[in-house]
Protein backbone atom coordinates (compact mmCIF):
# COMPACT_ATOMS: atom_id res chain seq x y z
CA UNK A 1 0.00 0.00 0.00
CA UNK A 2 0.98 3.62 -0.39
CA UNK A 3 0.71 6.04 2.51
CA UNK A 4 0.99 9.76 1.89
CA UNK A 5 1.76 11.83 4.92
CA UNK A 6 1.13 15.58 4.60
CA UNK A 7 3.57 17.93 6.32
CA UNK A 8 3.82 21.56 7.27
CA UNK A 9 6.66 23.56 8.67
CA UNK A 10 5.60 25.95 11.42
CA UNK A 11 7.21 28.41 13.82
CA UNK A 12 8.58 26.75 16.94
CA UNK A 13 6.04 27.13 19.76
CA UNK A 14 8.56 29.06 21.84
CA UNK A 15 9.56 31.38 18.98
CA UNK A 16 9.02 35.04 19.67
CA UNK A 17 6.71 36.64 17.12
CA UNK A 18 7.14 40.34 16.48
CA UNK A 19 4.62 42.81 15.13
CA UNK A 20 5.46 44.45 11.80
CA UNK A 21 3.60 47.08 9.76
CA UNK A 22 2.46 44.48 7.23
CA UNK A 23 1.57 41.82 9.78
CA UNK A 24 3.66 39.47 11.85
CA UNK A 25 7.41 39.42 11.31
CA UNK A 26 8.65 35.83 11.04
CA UNK A 27 12.24 36.67 10.13
CA UNK A 28 14.69 35.13 12.55
CA UNK A 29 12.03 32.72 13.85
CA UNK A 30 13.06 29.07 14.06
CA UNK A 31 10.80 26.66 12.21
CA UNK A 32 10.09 23.00 12.90
CA UNK A 33 8.03 20.18 11.41
CA UNK A 34 4.49 20.58 12.77
CA UNK A 35 4.13 18.42 15.87
CA UNK A 36 0.72 17.06 14.88
CA UNK A 37 2.06 16.03 11.45
CA UNK A 38 4.84 14.08 13.16
CA UNK A 39 2.24 11.74 14.65
CA UNK A 40 1.13 10.97 11.10
CA UNK A 41 4.65 10.20 9.90
CA UNK A 42 5.25 7.99 12.93
CA UNK A 43 1.99 6.10 12.41
CA UNK A 44 2.80 5.48 8.73
CA UNK A 45 6.21 4.12 9.71
CA UNK A 46 4.66 1.85 12.34
CA UNK A 47 2.26 0.43 9.75
CA UNK A 48 5.24 -0.36 7.52
CA UNK A 49 7.26 -1.79 10.39
CA UNK A 50 4.28 -3.84 11.52
CA UNK A 51 4.62 -6.08 8.48
CA UNK A 52 2.38 -4.32 5.97
CA UNK A 53 4.19 -3.74 2.72
CA UNK A 54 3.96 0.01 2.48
CA UNK A 55 5.66 2.93 0.82
CA UNK A 56 5.62 6.11 2.89
CA UNK A 57 5.62 9.32 0.87
CA UNK A 58 5.96 12.72 2.56
CA UNK A 59 4.07 15.49 0.78
CA UNK A 60 4.30 19.21 1.45
CA UNK A 61 2.89 22.37 -0.11
CA UNK A 62 4.71 25.54 0.89
CA UNK A 63 7.75 27.76 0.49
CA UNK A 64 11.36 26.61 -0.03
CA UNK A 65 12.08 26.57 3.72
CA UNK A 66 9.63 23.64 4.12
CA UNK A 67 12.44 21.42 2.83
CA UNK A 68 13.86 21.19 6.33
CA UNK A 69 10.63 19.68 7.68
CA UNK A 70 10.51 17.29 4.72
CA UNK A 71 14.07 16.16 5.49
CA UNK A 72 13.01 15.54 9.09
CA UNK A 73 10.27 13.20 7.85
CA UNK A 74 12.73 11.43 5.55
CA UNK A 75 15.17 11.09 8.46
CA UNK A 76 12.40 9.61 10.59
CA UNK A 77 12.02 6.96 7.89
CA UNK A 78 9.73 8.13 5.06
CA UNK A 79 10.80 6.55 1.75
CA UNK A 80 10.63 9.60 -0.47
CA UNK A 81 9.08 13.06 -0.63
CA UNK A 82 7.28 15.48 -2.92
CA UNK A 83 7.49 19.22 -2.37
CA UNK A 84 5.06 21.49 -4.20
CA UNK A 85 7.01 24.69 -3.80
CA UNK A 86 5.10 27.97 -3.65
CA UNK A 87 5.19 31.29 -1.87
CA UNK A 88 1.47 31.83 -2.52
CA UNK A 89 -0.65 32.12 0.56
CA UNK A 90 -3.44 29.63 0.03
CA UNK A 91 -6.23 28.78 2.45
CA UNK A 92 -6.78 25.16 3.57
CA UNK A 93 -9.61 24.63 1.07
CA UNK A 94 -7.53 25.62 -1.97
CA UNK A 95 -4.51 23.75 -0.60
CA UNK A 96 -6.64 20.63 -0.17
CA UNK A 97 -7.58 20.63 -3.86
CA UNK A 98 -3.93 20.86 -4.92
CA UNK A 99 -2.82 18.15 -2.50
CA UNK A 100 -5.69 15.89 -3.57
CA UNK A 101 -4.50 16.03 -7.19
CA UNK A 102 -1.03 14.82 -6.23
CA UNK A 103 -2.47 12.15 -3.92
CA UNK A 104 -4.63 10.90 -6.78
CA UNK A 105 -1.66 10.81 -9.15
CA UNK A 106 0.28 8.85 -6.54
CA UNK A 107 -2.55 6.34 -6.18
CA UNK A 108 -2.39 6.49 -2.38
CA UNK A 109 -4.46 4.22 -0.13
CA UNK A 110 -4.09 6.18 3.07
CA UNK A 111 -3.40 9.83 3.89
CA UNK A 112 -2.14 11.07 7.24
CA UNK A 113 -2.30 14.73 8.20
CA UNK A 114 -1.99 16.63 11.47
CA UNK A 115 -5.26 17.38 13.23
CA UNK A 116 -4.49 21.07 13.58
CA UNK A 117 -1.56 23.06 12.26
CA UNK A 118 0.30 25.40 14.58
CA UNK A 119 0.70 28.28 12.10
CA UNK A 120 -2.77 28.90 10.72
CA UNK A 121 -4.53 27.25 13.71
CA UNK A 122 -6.71 25.32 11.30
CA UNK A 123 -8.02 21.79 11.41
CA UNK A 124 -9.67 21.99 7.98
CA UNK A 125 -6.99 20.43 5.81
CA UNK A 126 -7.70 16.76 6.58
CA UNK A 127 -11.48 16.82 6.09
CA UNK A 128 -11.08 19.06 3.00
CA UNK A 129 -8.54 16.70 1.40
CA UNK A 130 -10.86 13.77 2.15
CA UNK A 131 -13.81 15.52 0.50
CA UNK A 132 -11.71 16.58 -2.52
CA UNK A 133 -10.76 12.92 -2.95
CA UNK A 134 -14.27 11.67 -2.20
CA UNK A 135 -12.90 9.55 0.69
CA UNK A 136 -14.04 9.02 4.27
CA UNK A 137 -12.02 10.50 7.10
CA UNK A 138 -11.37 10.09 10.80
CA UNK A 139 -10.41 13.27 12.59
CA UNK A 140 -8.73 13.85 15.98
CA UNK A 141 -7.55 10.25 15.82
CA UNK A 142 -5.95 8.77 18.92
CA UNK A 143 -5.89 5.13 17.86
CA UNK A 144 -5.95 3.18 14.61
CA UNK A 145 -5.77 -0.37 13.42
CA UNK A 146 -5.39 -1.44 9.84
CA UNK A 147 -7.21 -4.55 8.60
CA UNK A 148 -7.66 -6.02 5.12
CA UNK A 149 -8.81 -2.99 3.13
CA UNK A 150 -10.35 -1.29 6.11
CA UNK A 151 -9.54 0.76 9.16
CA UNK A 152 -10.72 0.98 12.72
CA UNK A 153 -9.99 4.25 14.49
CA UNK A 154 -10.69 5.82 17.84
CA UNK A 155 -11.28 9.55 17.69
CA UNK A 156 -12.49 12.43 19.84
CA UNK A 157 -16.03 13.59 19.21
CA UNK A 158 -17.83 16.51 20.82
CA UNK A 159 -18.98 14.22 23.60
CA UNK A 160 -16.37 11.65 24.52
CA UNK A 161 -14.78 9.29 22.05
CA UNK A 162 -16.06 7.09 19.21
CA UNK A 163 -14.79 4.01 17.47
CA UNK A 164 -15.12 4.31 13.68
CA UNK A 165 -14.96 1.64 10.98
CA UNK A 166 -14.23 2.70 7.43
CA UNK A 167 -12.97 1.27 4.17
CA UNK A 168 -9.74 2.34 2.49
CA UNK A 169 -8.77 4.65 0.93
CA UNK A 170 -9.21 7.11 3.78
CA UNK A 171 -7.78 10.24 5.39
CA UNK A 172 -6.68 10.24 9.03
CA UNK A 173 -6.03 13.41 11.00
CA UNK A 174 -3.61 12.74 13.81
CA UNK A 175 -2.96 14.13 17.22
CA UNK A 176 -1.28 13.57 20.53
CA UNK A 177 -2.11 10.21 22.07
CA UNK A 178 -1.85 8.29 18.79
CA UNK A 179 1.82 7.43 19.32
CA UNK A 180 5.15 8.84 20.45
CA UNK A 181 7.06 10.10 17.40
CA UNK A 182 10.67 8.96 17.15
CA UNK A 183 13.66 11.26 16.91
CA UNK A 184 15.72 10.91 13.74
CA UNK A 185 19.09 9.32 14.48
CA UNK A 186 22.30 10.73 13.00
CA UNK A 187 22.79 7.82 10.54
CA UNK A 188 19.20 8.25 9.40
CA UNK A 189 19.69 11.99 8.99
CA UNK A 190 22.67 11.24 6.73
CA UNK A 191 20.69 8.59 4.84
CA UNK A 192 17.81 11.04 4.35
CA UNK A 193 20.06 13.31 2.32
CA UNK A 194 20.21 10.67 -0.40
CA UNK A 195 16.49 9.97 -0.48
CA UNK A 196 14.37 11.24 -3.35
CA UNK A 197 12.84 14.68 -2.79
CA UNK A 198 10.93 15.60 -5.94
CA UNK A 199 10.32 19.31 -6.37
CA UNK A 200 7.35 20.53 -8.31
CA UNK A 201 5.56 23.86 -8.58
CA UNK A 202 1.99 24.95 -8.02
CA UNK A 203 1.71 25.69 -11.76
CA UNK A 204 2.91 22.20 -12.67
CA UNK A 205 0.18 20.60 -10.59
CA UNK A 206 -2.51 22.82 -12.12
CA UNK A 207 -2.38 25.98 -10.00
CA UNK A 208 -4.79 27.22 -7.39
CA UNK A 209 -6.59 30.37 -6.43
CA UNK A 210 -7.01 31.55 -2.87
CA UNK A 211 -10.63 31.63 -1.78
CA UNK A 212 -9.88 33.65 1.33
CA UNK A 213 -7.67 36.72 1.53
CA UNK A 214 -5.69 37.83 4.54
CA UNK A 215 -6.55 41.44 5.30
CA UNK A 216 -4.40 42.01 8.35
CA UNK A 217 -2.54 40.43 11.25
CA UNK A 218 -1.82 41.74 14.70
CA UNK A 219 -0.28 40.24 17.79
CA UNK A 220 -2.93 39.15 20.22
CA UNK A 221 -2.60 41.41 23.19
CA UNK A 222 -5.25 40.82 25.77
CA UNK A 223 -4.83 43.22 28.61
CA UNK A 224 -4.87 41.37 31.91
CA UNK A 225 -5.36 43.02 35.25
CA UNK A 226 -2.35 41.16 36.72
CA UNK A 227 -3.57 41.77 40.28
CA UNK A 228 -1.65 39.70 42.81
CA UNK A 229 -3.55 39.02 46.00
CA UNK A 230 -1.30 38.35 48.94
CA UNK A 231 -1.41 38.18 52.68
CA UNK A 232 -3.18 35.62 54.78
CA UNK A 233 -4.59 32.79 52.58
CA UNK A 234 -8.11 33.17 53.94
CA UNK A 235 -8.08 36.90 53.29
CA UNK A 236 -6.56 36.44 49.82
CA UNK A 237 -9.33 33.99 48.90
CA UNK A 238 -12.08 36.30 50.26
CA UNK A 239 -10.59 39.19 48.32
CA UNK A 240 -10.45 37.04 45.17
CA UNK A 241 -14.12 36.10 45.47
CA UNK A 242 -15.07 39.72 46.14
CA UNK A 243 -13.20 40.90 43.06
CA UNK A 244 -14.60 38.13 40.86
CA UNK A 245 -18.08 39.16 41.96
CA UNK A 246 -17.83 42.97 42.03
CA UNK A 247 -14.96 43.88 39.71
CA UNK A 248 -14.82 41.18 37.05
CA UNK A 249 -18.52 40.37 37.46
CA UNK A 250 -18.11 36.69 36.64
CA UNK A 251 -19.89 35.41 39.75
CA UNK A 252 -23.62 35.80 40.12
CA UNK A 253 -24.52 37.91 43.14
CA UNK B 1 -30.36 33.09 3.10
CA UNK B 2 -28.08 32.16 5.97
CA UNK B 3 -28.21 28.49 7.01
CA UNK B 4 -27.59 27.83 10.69
CA UNK B 5 -26.60 24.21 11.30
CA UNK B 6 -27.80 23.37 14.80
CA UNK B 7 -26.42 20.54 16.91
CA UNK B 8 -28.16 18.75 19.71
CA UNK B 9 -27.37 16.48 22.60
CA UNK B 10 -29.85 14.30 24.49
CA UNK B 11 -32.75 15.86 22.59
CA UNK B 12 -31.79 19.44 23.45
CA UNK B 13 -30.13 22.15 21.40
CA UNK B 14 -26.53 22.68 22.35
CA UNK B 15 -25.67 26.03 23.91
CA UNK B 16 -23.15 26.63 21.12
CA UNK B 17 -25.99 26.22 18.59
CA UNK B 18 -28.00 28.92 20.31
CA UNK B 19 -24.97 31.21 20.07
CA UNK B 20 -24.86 30.27 16.40
CA UNK B 21 -28.47 31.47 16.04
CA UNK B 22 -27.35 34.84 17.40
CA UNK B 23 -24.38 34.98 14.99
CA UNK B 24 -26.63 33.87 12.10
CA UNK B 25 -29.30 36.46 12.83
CA UNK B 26 -26.69 39.24 12.83
CA UNK B 27 -25.07 37.97 9.64
CA UNK B 28 -28.41 37.60 7.85
CA UNK B 29 -29.26 41.17 8.76
CA UNK B 30 -26.01 42.43 7.19
CA UNK B 31 -26.21 40.18 4.14
CA UNK B 32 -29.87 40.91 3.59
CA UNK B 33 -31.21 37.35 3.71
CA UNK B 34 -33.26 35.28 6.13
CA UNK B 35 -31.70 33.20 8.89
CA UNK B 36 -32.87 29.61 8.49
CA UNK B 37 -32.19 26.88 11.03
CA UNK B 38 -31.25 23.33 10.09
CA UNK B 39 -31.74 20.28 12.31
CA UNK B 40 -30.27 16.92 11.28
CA UNK B 41 -30.88 13.64 13.05
CA UNK B 42 -33.31 10.81 13.63
CA UNK B 43 -36.50 11.47 15.62
CA UNK B 44 -35.52 15.05 16.32
CA UNK B 45 -38.78 16.92 15.69
CA UNK B 46 -38.64 18.26 19.25
CA UNK B 47 -35.22 19.80 18.60
CA UNK B 48 -36.56 21.44 15.43
CA UNK B 49 -39.52 22.82 17.41
CA UNK B 50 -37.14 24.19 20.03
CA UNK B 51 -35.05 25.89 17.32
CA UNK B 52 -38.23 27.35 15.76
CA UNK B 53 -38.73 29.39 18.91
CA UNK B 54 -35.70 31.44 17.82
CA UNK B 55 -35.93 31.46 14.03
CA UNK B 56 -38.76 32.11 11.53
CA UNK B 57 -37.90 29.01 9.50
CA UNK B 58 -36.40 25.65 10.35
CA UNK B 59 -35.55 22.86 7.91
CA UNK B 60 -35.62 19.41 9.42
CA UNK B 61 -33.94 16.38 7.86
CA UNK B 62 -35.14 13.42 9.92
CA UNK B 63 -33.52 10.26 8.60
CA UNK B 64 -32.10 7.03 10.08
CA UNK B 65 -28.89 7.77 8.12
CA UNK B 66 -28.43 10.74 10.46
CA UNK B 67 -28.85 8.80 13.71
CA UNK B 68 -25.14 9.30 14.34
CA UNK B 69 -23.18 12.42 13.49
CA UNK B 70 -21.06 11.43 10.51
CA UNK B 71 -19.14 13.92 8.41
CA UNK B 72 -20.24 12.62 5.02
CA UNK B 73 -23.98 12.31 5.66
CA UNK B 74 -23.96 15.77 7.22
CA UNK B 75 -22.00 17.15 4.27
CA UNK B 76 -24.56 15.78 1.80
CA UNK B 77 -27.54 17.06 3.78
CA UNK B 78 -26.12 20.53 4.37
CA UNK B 79 -24.80 20.94 0.82
CA UNK B 80 -28.17 19.91 -0.66
CA UNK B 81 -30.01 22.42 1.53
CA UNK B 82 -27.48 25.15 0.71
CA UNK B 83 -27.84 24.52 -3.02
CA UNK B 84 -31.63 24.26 -3.18
CA UNK B 85 -32.00 27.41 -1.08
CA UNK B 86 -29.22 29.37 -2.83
CA UNK B 87 -27.67 30.09 0.56
CA UNK B 88 -25.18 32.92 0.89
CA UNK B 89 -23.67 31.59 4.08
CA UNK B 90 -23.63 28.28 5.99
CA UNK B 91 -22.83 28.50 9.69
CA UNK B 92 -21.43 25.78 11.92
CA UNK B 93 -20.33 25.91 15.51
CA UNK B 94 -16.57 25.28 15.70
CA UNK B 95 -16.71 22.21 17.95
CA UNK B 96 -15.40 18.83 16.84
CA UNK B 97 -18.43 18.25 14.59
CA UNK B 98 -18.45 21.65 12.92
CA UNK B 99 -14.69 21.67 12.36
CA UNK B 100 -15.01 18.25 10.73
CA UNK B 101 -18.00 18.92 8.49
CA UNK B 102 -17.53 22.59 7.47
CA UNK B 103 -14.38 21.97 5.33
CA UNK B 104 -16.15 19.16 3.45
CA UNK B 105 -19.16 21.39 2.77
CA UNK B 106 -16.81 24.17 1.55
CA UNK B 107 -15.22 21.76 -0.94
CA UNK B 108 -18.64 20.45 -2.04
CA UNK B 109 -19.99 24.00 -2.59
CA UNK B 110 -16.69 25.30 -3.99
CA UNK B 111 -16.95 27.97 -1.32
CA UNK B 112 -14.40 29.75 0.87
CA UNK B 113 -14.19 28.64 4.49
CA UNK B 114 -13.84 31.05 7.41
CA UNK B 115 -12.86 28.78 10.24
CA UNK B 116 -13.19 29.10 14.00
CA UNK B 117 -14.01 32.81 13.78
CA UNK B 118 -14.39 35.17 16.72
CA UNK B 119 -16.25 37.95 14.87
CA UNK B 120 -18.15 38.39 11.61
CA UNK B 121 -18.77 41.46 9.46
CA UNK B 122 -20.01 42.19 5.97
CA UNK B 123 -17.86 44.62 3.99
CA UNK B 124 -18.91 45.61 0.45
CA UNK B 125 -20.99 42.46 0.13
CA UNK B 126 -18.10 40.23 1.26
CA UNK B 127 -17.96 38.37 4.54
CA UNK B 128 -14.96 39.19 6.72
CA UNK B 129 -13.97 37.69 10.04
CA UNK B 130 -11.34 37.70 12.73
CA UNK B 131 -9.73 34.51 13.92
CA UNK B 132 -6.66 33.38 15.79
CA UNK B 133 -3.45 31.99 14.32
CA UNK B 134 0.03 30.94 15.47
CA UNK B 135 -1.17 29.14 18.60
CA UNK B 136 -3.60 31.96 19.33
CA UNK B 137 -0.78 34.48 19.57
CA UNK B 138 -1.89 36.39 16.46
CA UNK B 139 -5.29 37.73 15.47
CA UNK B 140 -5.81 37.65 11.74
CA UNK B 141 -8.44 39.36 9.72
CA UNK B 142 -9.64 37.37 6.74
CA UNK B 143 -12.15 37.98 3.96
CA UNK B 144 -13.96 35.45 1.80
CA UNK B 145 -13.56 36.36 -1.86
CA UNK B 146 -16.91 34.94 -2.94
CA UNK B 147 -20.36 33.90 -1.78
CA UNK B 148 -21.59 31.49 -0.64
CA UNK B 149 -19.24 31.22 2.29
CA UNK B 150 -18.95 28.44 4.88
CA UNK B 151 -18.21 29.61 8.41
CA UNK B 152 -17.45 27.92 11.72
CA UNK B 153 -17.93 30.09 14.79
CA UNK B 154 -15.91 29.67 17.99
CA UNK B 155 -18.17 28.79 20.94
CA UNK B 156 -18.63 31.24 23.83
CA UNK B 157 -18.05 34.36 21.71
CA UNK B 158 -21.56 35.28 20.58
CA UNK B 159 -24.22 35.75 23.22
CA UNK B 160 -27.46 33.82 23.54
CA UNK B 161 -30.45 34.93 21.46
CA UNK B 162 -33.81 35.92 22.82
CA UNK B 163 -36.74 33.82 21.55
CA UNK B 164 -38.78 35.33 18.70
CA UNK B 165 -42.17 34.52 17.22
CA UNK B 166 -42.92 30.84 16.69
CA UNK B 167 -41.34 29.82 13.38
CA UNK B 168 -42.30 27.10 10.93
CA UNK B 169 -40.70 23.66 10.71
CA UNK B 170 -40.44 22.07 7.29
CA UNK B 171 -39.43 18.45 6.80
CA UNK B 172 -37.01 18.10 3.90
CA UNK B 173 -36.05 14.73 2.42
CA UNK B 174 -32.41 14.15 1.42
CA UNK B 175 -31.10 11.16 -0.56
CA UNK B 176 -27.99 9.56 0.93
CA UNK B 177 -25.96 7.11 -1.12
CA UNK B 178 -23.76 4.24 0.01
CA UNK B 179 -20.66 6.46 -0.18
CA UNK B 180 -22.12 8.82 2.39
CA UNK B 181 -22.55 5.94 4.78
CA UNK B 182 -19.16 4.27 4.54
CA UNK B 183 -18.13 5.29 8.04
CA UNK B 184 -19.78 3.27 10.81
CA UNK B 185 -19.79 4.40 14.41
CA UNK B 186 -19.25 1.08 16.18
CA UNK B 187 -18.84 2.34 19.74
CA UNK B 188 -19.38 5.53 21.70
CA UNK B 189 -17.87 6.43 25.02
CA UNK B 190 -19.22 9.44 26.79
CA UNK B 191 -17.50 10.99 29.77
CA UNK B 192 -19.14 9.80 32.96
CA UNK B 193 -21.45 12.07 34.90
CA UNK B 194 -23.38 15.15 33.94
CA UNK B 195 -20.33 17.27 33.33
CA UNK B 196 -20.41 20.55 31.42
CA UNK B 197 -18.93 20.20 27.90
CA UNK B 198 -15.52 21.82 28.11
CA UNK B 199 -15.67 23.94 24.97
CA UNK B 200 -19.10 25.28 25.86
CA UNK B 201 -18.51 25.84 29.57
CA UNK B 202 -18.73 29.43 30.74
CA UNK B 203 -16.45 28.58 33.66
CA UNK B 204 -13.47 26.22 33.41
CA UNK B 205 -11.29 24.96 36.25
CA UNK B 206 -7.99 23.51 35.09
CA UNK B 207 -5.28 21.64 36.92
CA UNK B 208 -1.59 21.33 36.16
CA UNK B 209 1.18 19.22 37.67
CA UNK B 210 1.09 21.50 40.69
CA UNK B 211 -2.06 19.80 41.98
CA UNK B 212 0.16 16.83 42.78
CA UNK B 213 -1.55 13.84 41.20
CA UNK B 214 -4.89 12.27 40.23
CA UNK B 215 -6.05 12.73 43.83
CA UNK B 216 -5.38 16.46 43.48
CA UNK B 217 -8.03 16.52 40.77
CA UNK B 218 -10.46 14.57 42.93
CA UNK B 219 -9.86 16.60 46.07
CA UNK B 220 -9.23 20.09 44.69
CA UNK B 221 -10.21 20.56 41.04
CA UNK B 222 -13.46 18.60 41.00
CA UNK B 223 -15.03 20.15 44.14
CA UNK B 224 -14.21 23.67 42.94
CA UNK B 225 -15.57 22.88 39.46
CA UNK B 226 -18.69 21.49 41.10
CA UNK B 227 -19.17 24.66 43.18
CA UNK B 228 -18.72 26.85 40.10
CA UNK B 229 -20.73 24.66 37.70
CA UNK B 230 -17.56 24.51 35.65
CA UNK B 231 -15.98 22.24 33.06
CA UNK B 232 -12.74 20.49 34.05
CA UNK B 233 -9.53 20.93 32.09
CA UNK B 234 -5.97 19.68 32.38
CA UNK B 235 -2.56 20.55 31.00
CA UNK B 236 -0.59 18.34 28.67
CA UNK B 237 1.81 17.27 31.42
CA UNK B 238 -1.14 16.01 33.46
CA UNK B 239 -2.60 14.10 30.51
CA UNK B 240 0.83 12.68 29.58
CA UNK B 241 1.20 11.49 33.17
CA UNK B 242 -2.12 9.66 32.81
CA UNK B 243 -3.86 11.54 35.61
CA UNK B 244 -6.68 12.76 33.36
CA UNK B 245 -8.11 11.79 29.94
CA UNK B 246 -6.95 13.47 26.78
CA UNK B 247 -10.45 14.87 26.21
CA UNK B 248 -9.82 17.31 29.07
CA UNK B 249 -6.56 18.68 27.70
CA UNK B 250 -6.52 22.37 26.89
CA UNK B 251 -3.77 23.83 24.75
CA UNK B 252 -2.02 23.56 21.41
CA UNK B 253 -2.58 19.83 21.05
CA UNK B 254 -5.84 19.79 22.97
CA UNK B 255 -8.97 21.89 23.04
CA UNK B 256 -9.32 25.65 22.95
CA UNK B 257 -11.72 27.25 25.36
CA UNK B 258 -13.00 30.80 25.79
CA UNK B 259 -15.00 30.83 29.02
CA UNK B 260 -15.99 33.88 31.08
CA UNK B 261 -13.80 32.59 33.90
CA UNK B 262 -10.76 30.29 33.74
CA UNK B 263 -9.28 29.14 37.03
CA UNK B 264 -5.79 27.65 36.67
CA UNK B 265 -4.63 25.58 39.65
CA UNK B 266 -0.98 24.55 39.79
CA UNK B 267 -0.62 25.40 36.11
CA UNK B 268 2.76 26.84 35.14
CA UNK B 269 1.54 28.46 31.92
CA UNK B 270 3.58 27.12 28.99
CA UNK B 271 2.93 28.84 25.65
CA UNK B 272 1.25 25.67 24.40
CA UNK B 273 -1.25 25.76 27.25
CA UNK B 274 -1.85 29.51 27.03
CA UNK B 275 -2.75 29.11 23.34
CA UNK B 276 -5.75 27.03 24.38
CA UNK B 277 -7.13 29.39 27.00
CA UNK B 278 -6.02 32.93 26.31
CA UNK B 279 -9.41 33.93 24.92
CA UNK B 280 -10.85 33.46 28.41
CA UNK B 281 -12.40 36.68 29.61
CA UNK B 282 -11.10 36.51 33.19
CA UNK B 283 -8.20 34.31 34.31
CA UNK B 284 -7.40 33.34 37.90
CA UNK B 285 -4.12 31.60 38.73
CA UNK B 286 -3.10 29.87 41.93
CA UNK B 287 0.44 28.52 41.99
CA UNK B 288 3.17 28.24 44.59
CA UNK B 289 5.82 29.43 42.12
CA UNK B 290 5.69 33.23 42.04
CA UNK B 291 7.67 33.22 38.77
CA UNK B 292 5.24 30.93 36.91
CA UNK B 293 4.38 32.47 33.50
CA UNK B 294 0.67 31.86 34.16
CA UNK B 295 0.62 34.95 36.42
CA UNK B 296 1.49 37.18 33.44
CA UNK B 297 -1.58 35.79 31.67
CA UNK B 298 -3.83 36.15 34.71
CA UNK B 299 -6.19 38.83 35.96
CA UNK B 300 -5.96 37.66 39.55
CA UNK B 301 -3.18 35.62 41.05
CA UNK B 302 -2.46 34.11 44.42
CA UNK B 303 0.97 32.68 45.21
CA UNK B 304 0.52 29.78 47.57
CA UNK B 305 -0.22 26.14 48.22
CA UNK B 306 -3.19 24.82 46.25
CA UNK B 307 -3.91 22.28 49.01
CA UNK B 308 -4.57 25.12 51.40
CA UNK B 309 -6.08 27.75 49.08
CA UNK B 310 -8.38 25.71 46.88
CA UNK B 311 -10.57 24.20 49.63
CA UNK B 312 -10.91 27.72 51.09
CA UNK B 313 -11.88 29.04 47.67
CA UNK B 314 -14.40 26.21 47.15
CA UNK B 315 -16.02 26.99 50.51
CA UNK B 316 -16.13 30.70 49.75
CA UNK B 317 -17.75 30.07 46.36
CA UNK B 318 -20.31 27.70 47.94
CA UNK B 319 -21.19 30.39 50.48
CA UNK B 320 -21.55 32.89 47.62
CA UNK B 321 -24.05 30.62 45.91
CA UNK B 322 -26.10 29.81 48.99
Amino acid sequence: MKIVTILKQVPDAEARLRPAPEGVDLSGVSFVIDGMDEYGVEQALRIREGGTEAEVVALALGPARFEEAIRTALAMGADRAIHIETDSRLDPISQARVLAKVIEQEGADLVMVGGKQADWDSSALGPAVAEALGWPHSDWTTGMELREGSLTTVHDADEGTERLEMPLPAVITTQQGLNEPRYPTLPNIMKAKRKELRKTSLEEVGGAEALVELVGESLESRERRNVMLDGDPTEAVRELVRRLRDEAKVLAK
Amino acid sequence: MVLIIAEHSNGKLRKSSLELVQAGRELAESLGGDPVGVVLGENVTEVANELARYLPQVKLVDDPALAEVRAQTWTTAVSELAKTNSSQAVLFSAGRTGLSVAPRVAIRLNAPLLEDVTSLEVEGGKVAATRLAYLSRVTERVRARTLPVVISVKPNIFGLPSPGAEGSVEQVPVQFDANDQRVKVSEKRKPSGERVALEEASVVVSGGRGVGGPEGFENLVEPLAQALGAGIAATRAVVDAGWRPYSEQVGQTGKTVAPDLYVALGVSGAVQHLSGMNRSKVVVAINKDADAPIFKAADYGIVGDVNQLVPELTRAIEEEGS
